[in-house]
């Protein structure tokens, strides 16, 4: 009796086992991964699938089991027998999940500084000419980048082109208004609806907000940054799958939140260098709205049904393009 | 309601009219039901406005509301199923329960008790009118500046209720913690209290620690609104983030508020109906206290893509996955009382196993969410809205109706129809299921939440969470119908139809008016079942089984 039902938990263990390491790997749940660091997110989802799946068929198999095995038969009023625990084994599961929930804290953590979160730059206060030498210590040039703490705006087009590791990071200005997305390029005086830069070189977007908070979201890129009114933020990031990604508010910004999209582009630098060409301003200080308004008209059949409602024309932009320029005011 | 007396009992004692349930009553016993059945009604009210929001998303156009009319029904969805259905039905099992459970006539203060209920009403009442002068839009959440733009009066409407609601779950915290702590029979030492009484205790330390603090910033909030100042408006000088962190400081412990009470719930069913003690009473008790106090330091873990720096994002990354400890150790110790048992699988026990399966899917979710990289990608996305549905509704609402089958007989002196109740068990467990399962996906995939429009890549999953949700509304029938059909002609129930042996269950159902004809004789611990059966060889090995499943769980 005994020998066969510990044989039987074993194939169990096995088999719960098995299942939850192929289904940690093939879940299939998330989007294209277009970066490397991407890619380390996705490592860290699928270590905690693989332990989410493990725990949730051993304690589902154990209620299936309960329900069938230790149902109350007809007729039968006497109790269950008088156990009111098992010291050894309360400390068991206290101690397993503990262990487990350590080691994804500090898988996190190494994942988190990796993305360059911790970075003292721009996870606190700091000075944006320190970029070059923090970047230099990094293994991946490219960070994901915090809100400074200070109310000091990043010093945009100037400490952060500096080079970084020898490639000069591409700077874009992102600035959320109701509802729409707005990048402007001081490298070349493009301003667009729309995010395009080349693979395998950083970049790095300043965000900020001009009226209520707003979120940078690219999902492939597994990127997420509030746009704050009144506190800029930053995202550094380097893209190596080319494709199209939407970029998405993600945080509630009123009525039209859900159309409030963009779309980046990451493409190859050829590609990516016709753009500039066909799209920068001869000279950077004449006439920018003629530049703006087909592309921000451009910007996604999805959006156009809903631009008239929302009161997004070339007239608006043209408005928000002054405010663009004065970064500090806010 | 009024029902024969058992055969024990005389039947001299006055009894309730159905008109006392519409006074300012101070029986806690009537405020219990008061609040279950105002909770009930703002719960249909709320679920209905969840039904026209799924509706709406079974298209990826924003076709049968116009986007402000969907976030306002999104803000009081959210507002209405926490404020006024989750946190005052945990308040009336609380008021129901306690005084019953500790062998006391009633709540230490009796008259803050009904003030604190009659706050309640016009705090919903208040909020629904908000939609005559245009209801608020920014979300449950209400961060500035959006709320301070979208719609003056109802954001003030909406800052109203939620502090008359608010002073009402303080009021309450103040008399459950006295009551608990100060009223129970001299027999009853704080480990041999239903573990109910422990989960209402951490509960109350929660309540009454974190929520004068979101009274406060939503004063301040309400100055923004109504005199100018600035202290969140960016405008003026104010900073928004400062907002979401008092936020925050409430409203994550509101979370552990809205489940705290309903682990006590569990706690009590299922030894009950599996005829078997509590599996580690004191693991339970502490953990729940545990729980209480990491969950006054997690709040940050909502502001993973906001203005925090790096450090802090950490900090809070290690306390939120700590609260999985506690957490895993309640789920273990149920199913190790389940093990073993006697399991009678009615619609109060059916509810409870149901809750154990989903609520672990939204802790293990929970866990990931905690996890910072991971966040960043899910934060504020589909992801998160089929999270906290598996906690609040798979959790918190489930072990509510478990609850609400358990003590219907107790409250009312009938049985319920134990065919509609599975009934209702199976349309919400495949409803709730088929709604939020489909809704990590999405968020994973790219869905944002809070739109009214989304792309049509997600239609799909998003018209089996509509049908899921659909299914959910036809889940209500079966209570209503067992409701009214169990009080006009349900089997009249005696003193303990469960065979429990905690103290409620020691006088009439329903209790007399001051509960007890005499004291009560606490003649067992709360769930000493089997003492008086021999199972010496059956326990040896039933301890080796657990013993291997746990080896196995390695």
């Amino acid at each position: 009796m005994k020998i066969p039902s510990n044989i039987l938990t074993l194939i169990a263990g096995i088999a719960i086992t098995l299942i939850s390491l192929w289904y940690g790997q093939n879940h299939g749940l998330m989007p294209v991964a277009a970066s490397s660091d991407a890619s380390k997110v996705d490592e860290i989802f699928n270590f905690m699938m693989t332990i989410a799946t493990g725990l949730f068929l051993l304690v589902d198999g154990v209620l299936i089991y309960c329900v069938i095995r230790f149902r109350r038969r007809k007729g039968d009023q006497t109790d269950g027998p008088p156990l009111e625990g098992n010291v050894p084994l309360e400390i068991l599961w206290t101690a397993i999940p503990t262990v487990l929930v350590f080691i994804l804290a500090v898988y996190s953590f190494e994942v988190y500084n990796n993305l360059g979160g911790l970075d003292p730059v721009y996870s606190g206060d700091g000075q944006a000419e320190q970029v070059a030498s923090n970047h230099k210590g990094h293994d991946h040039s490219h960070m994901l980048a915090m809100a400074p703490q200070s109310r000091v705006a990043l010093g945009i087009g100037t400490g952060a082109d500096n080079q970084v590791s020898g490639v000069k990071p591409l700077v874009v200005d992102v600035k959320g208004i109701q509802y729409a997305w707005i990048f402007n390029y001081p490298e070349t005086g493009i301003m667009s609806g729309e995010l395009h830069a080349p693979v395998n070189r950083p970049v790095q977007l300043n965000i900020s907000a001009g009226d209520v908070i707003h979120a940078v979201w690219i999902p492939q890129l597994r990127l997420k940054q509030d746009a704050i009114p009144g506190r800029d933020s930053t995202l550094i990031f380097k893209a190596n799958v080319e494709g199209e990604y939407p970029i998405i508010c993600a945080e509630l910004c009123g009525s039209y939140h859900g159309g409030m999209k963009s779309m980046f582009y990451a493409q190859s630098e050829e590609d990516f260098n016709e753009w500039v060409l066909a799209n920068a301003p001869a000279q950077p200080e004449s006439e920018p709205v003629a530049q703006l308004s087909p592309a921000a008209l451009s910007e996604g059949q999805f959006l156009a049904p809903y631009a008239q409602e929302m009161g997004i024309s070339s007239a608006t932009l043209a408005q928000v393009k002054s405010v663009v320029h004065q970064h500090n005011m806010l | 309601m009024s029902t024969e007396a058992t055969a024990t009992l005389p039947a001299l004692h006055p009894k309730r009219k159905w008109t006392d349930y519409f006074t300012f009553c101070t029986d806690h016993k009537v405020i219990g039901i008061q609040y279950l059945v105002t909770s009930f009604l703002f719960f249909f009210i709320g679920g209905s406005f969840a039904e026209v929001m799924r509706t709406e998303l079974a298209t990826p156009d924003p076709d049968i509301v116009s986007p402000e009319l969907y976030n306002q029904l999104m803000t009081l969805h959210g507002t209405i199923m926490i404020f006024l259905w989750i946190v005052p039905a945990g308040a009336a099992f609380a008021n129901y329960l306690i005084p019953l459970m500790i062998g006391a006539e009633d709540m230490a203060f009796p008259r803050l008790n009904a003030v604190a209920f009659w706050l309640t009403p016009p705090g919903g009442v208040l909020l629904i009118s908000s939609f005559f002068v245009g209801a608020p839009q920014s979300g449950w959440t209400s961060y500035p500046p959006l709320s301070l733009i979208s719609g003056k009066w109802g954001e003030e409407i909406w800052i109203l209720s939620v502090l008359l609601v608010g002073t009402s779950s303080i009021l309450g915290a103040i008399n459950f913690v006295t009551t608990i702590l100060k009223m129970r029979i001299p027999d009853m030492d704080l480990h041999s209290m239903p573990l109910f009484c422990w989960a209402m205790l951490a509960t109350s330390s929660l309540i009454l620690l974190s929520t004068p603090v979101l009274a406060a910033a939503l004063i301040l909030l309400s100055f923004d609104l109504i005199a100018g100042t600035s202290f969140f408006n960016p405008t003026g000088g104010g900073d928004p983030v400062v907002y979401q962190h008092l936020f925050w400081f409430y409203s994550h412990p509101a979370v552990y508020i809205m489940i705290l009470p309903f682990f006590g719930v569990i706690s009590e069913v299922i030894p009950v109906h599996a005829r078997k003690p509590i599996f580690g009473y004191r693991a339970i008790a502490y953990s729940s206290l545990a729980i209480s106090f990491l969950g006054l330091i997690v709040w940050a873990h909502h502001m993973f893509t906001s203005g925090t720096p790096g450090w802090l994002r950490m900090f809070f990354m290690a306390t939120t996955m700590l609260i999985a400890v506690p957490t895993g150790i309640k789920i273990f110790s149920w199913c190790g009382t389940l093990w073993g048992g006697k399991i009678s699988l009615n619609t109060s026990m059916l509810f409870a196993i149901g809750f154990l399966a989903s609520f672990l899917l939204g802790g293990l979710t929970g866990v990931m969410v905690a996890s910072v990289p991971f966040d960043i990608h899910v934060h504020d996305t589909y992801f998160v809205v089929g999270h906290f549905h598996y906690v609040l509704f798979g959790g918190s609402a489930l072990a509510l109706f478990s609850g609400f089958y358990h003590w219907f007989p107790k409250m009312t002196g009938r049985m319920v129809n134990e065919n509609l109740g599975r009934l209702h068990f199976a349309l919400t467990f495949i409803g709730l299921n088929l709604t939020f399962m489909p809704m990590h996906e999405l968020g994973l995939l790219g869905m944002n939440r809070r739109i009214a429009l989304y792309d049509v890549q997600f239609q799909p999953l998003n018209q089996l969470s509509t049908l899921g949700a659909y299914i959910m509304a036809v889940s209500t029938f079966p209570l209503i119908v067992n409701v009214a059909w169990s009080l006009w002609k349900g089997e009249k129930a005696g003193r303990n139809p469960w065979r429990a042996l905690t103290l409620e269950w020691q006088t009439a159902s329903p209790p007399i008016i001051e509960n007890f004809e005499e004291e009560p004789v606490l003649w067992s611990g709360p769930y000493d079942f089997g003492i008086d059966s021999e199972f010496v060889d059956e326990k040896e090995s039933l301890e080796e089984m657990l013993a291997e499943v746990g080896a196995e769980s390695r």
